[in-house]
């Protein structure tokens, strides 16, 4: 690792005046992703501003119809909380399919989804679920958040504090992951809401996408035979060492598929 | 696995990297200031190594971070001297020597430099030292009894032959202590999720899960 000097915020004004402060400053959340980042070289920044001192960022609250979750929520939190287990279980057992335990323990919701590595599971989560991502300055929707590879709609210095959760009335997720990470090599996550049904594919393209076309087919007949026949073009799709674009493009079937069927 | 560091980096930095001189010598002023301005780490003879003659009046640089801080590790308080960019599986292993924790991937996959914090399993090797100020941190040396009776995954570990070569032996046992804590009889399907993050390249898993199920058992 280069050299950076380590602030740990009080607050997020601390945190932003930090961010500010310094040459060029990042984030530190449960550091899974940005440390291994930094001890390979592939960045440099000045500063390292720790939010894990600031309380308000963690925790989980259940009311009015949403999910809360705080950006600095580790994922073992959330996949234990009895209150994401009862309101939106597919949500809880998104977040217990995320690698092991220990990186369960120190990764969060808002260092996954700043961070919008193509094969996350929150963003499936997020998308599928409507869900909006609150920061300092404004409120996202999730089909304006992310935006392509490793790429969101935050702006520079920009602090996510929450991420709010419609509760649906039935939801699901399923993932084909790699077996040896866990990230998704392809996840789909089919949620029936109130404004409709929504297709969320994670893990099979540079960043999350809908298939608007199988979500049409659902709200017409809400089961797997509806969307058998849709074929997903493979141009967009990634191929590398763990599958093909070809591959992919059928597991997004198969496991779209499979959703649709532990939701019904 | 990551090199044995050099007197020189366990001094200055992980690694000694930075493109400006001038900043270097800035902070070899500030760690001398910092040594120098009274509680030393016990186990600090290799790293005070050419510090003699520190002087006195160098302030901190603004906004850094204080870098003698005192932490809490197997139940003692450790003062040590700590680089922001210092990852806790550094500070354990070659300031504090306590090399029971072992580095290979160093990115978070392999779960070799498994430690508890507060209880809880957490990669070393990914972890800031600094931002676990205030926390309890248990390696492996720290779950024997101050009489020698080891812990009883420990003595699990043993009785059923669980390592191979024996290298990603500490990860295991402080993941399976880990679990233990929380879900004192876990079935064996619970066990194998909770070791998951702790990869093996003997391949001995069945025999860590024998292990975790005997200590299980025996507690
Ligand atoms: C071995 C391994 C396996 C994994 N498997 C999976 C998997 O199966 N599925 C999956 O989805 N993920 C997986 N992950 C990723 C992991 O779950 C974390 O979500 C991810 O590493 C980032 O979260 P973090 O809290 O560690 O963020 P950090 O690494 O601390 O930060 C990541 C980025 O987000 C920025 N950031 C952090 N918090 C905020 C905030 N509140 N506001 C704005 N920016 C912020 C940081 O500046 C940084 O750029 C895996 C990681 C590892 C190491
Ligand atoms: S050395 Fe920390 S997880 Fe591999
Ligand atoms: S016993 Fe050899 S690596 Fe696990």
């Amino acid at each position: 690792m280069y050299a950076f000097e380590y602030r740990k915020a009080a607050s997020t004004e601390d945190a932003e005046s930090g961010f500010t402060a310094a040459d060029d400053a990042s984030f530190l959340a449960g550091g899974m992703t940005i440390l291994p980042t930094l001890k390979q070289r592939l960045a440099q920044p000045s500063d390292l501003i720790d939010l894990s001192g600031i309380e308000s960022l963690s925790g989980i609250s259940v009311e009015g119809g949403t999910v809360t979750i705080g950006a600095m929520t580790c994922h073992a939190d959330v996949a234990a909380s009895a209150d994401v287990q009862s309101a939106i279980p597919a949500l809880a057992a998104l977040a217990n399919l995320i690698g092991d335990p220990q990186v369960r323990n120190r990764g969060t919701i808002g260092g996954s989804i700043a961070n919008n590595d193509p094969a996350a599971d929150y963003p499936g989560a997020v998308v599928g679920l409507n869900a909006t991502v609150h920061t300092t300055k404004r409120e996202i929707a999730a089909d304006d958040f992310f935006i392509g590879l490793f790429e969101t709609a935050l702006d520079e210095g920009e602090l996510i504090t929450k991420v709010v959760f419609p509760v649906p009335e039935k939801a699901a997720y399923r993932k084909f992951p790699n077996p040896a990470s866990r990230y998704a090599i392809v996840g789909a996550f089919v949620a029936k809401t109130s404004d409709g049904i929504r297709v969320a594919i994670t893990g099979a393209g540079p960043t999350v996408f809908r298939v608007t076309e199988m979500e049409a087919d659902l709200s017409e007949s809400f089961s797997a035979d509806a969307i058998k026949d849709i074929a997903i073009p493979q141009d967009d799709l990634n191929s590398d060492l763990h599958a093909s674009a070809e591959y992919r493009a059928h597991l997004i079937g198969v496991m779209a598929s499979r959703a649709v069927g532990d939701c019904s | 696995m990551a090199p044995e560091p050099t007197i020189e980096q366990t001094t200055e930095g992980i690694p000694l990297d930075s493109p400006d001189s001038n900043d270097r010598v800035a902070r070899r002023t500030f760690i001398k200031s910092v040594i120098a301005s009274g509680a030393v780490a016990s186990s600090g003879g290799l790293m005070l190594v050419g510090l003699s003659g520190c002087s006195e009046d160098a302030a901190p640089a603004a906004g850094s971070v204080e870098r003698l801080v005192t932490l809490r590790v197997n139940g003692r308080d450790r003062p040590v001297d700590v680089l922001p960019n210092e990852t806790l599986a550094m500070t354990l292993r070659y300031k504090l020597g306590l090399t029971g924790t072992k580095l290979s991937c160093d990115r978070g996959e392999c779960g070799a430099c498994t430690v508890t914090i507060d209880d809880v399993a957490h990669n070393s090797c990914s972890t800031l030292t600094h931002s676990v100020r205030g926390r309890a941190v248990t390696t492996i040396e720290g779950l024997e009894q101050p009489d020698g009776t080891l812990h009883p995954v420990q003595q699990a570990m043993i009785d059923e032959l669980g390592p191979q070569c024996g290298f990603c032996t500490p990860g295991q046992i402080m993941s399976g202590v880990a679990l233990l804590k929380t879900n004192p009889s876990p079935t064996r399907e619970e066990a194998r999720q909770a070791m998951a993050g702790n990869l093996c390249r003997c391949g001995a898993y069945d025999h860590y899960l024998n292990s975790i199920m005997r200590a299980a058992r025996t507690t």
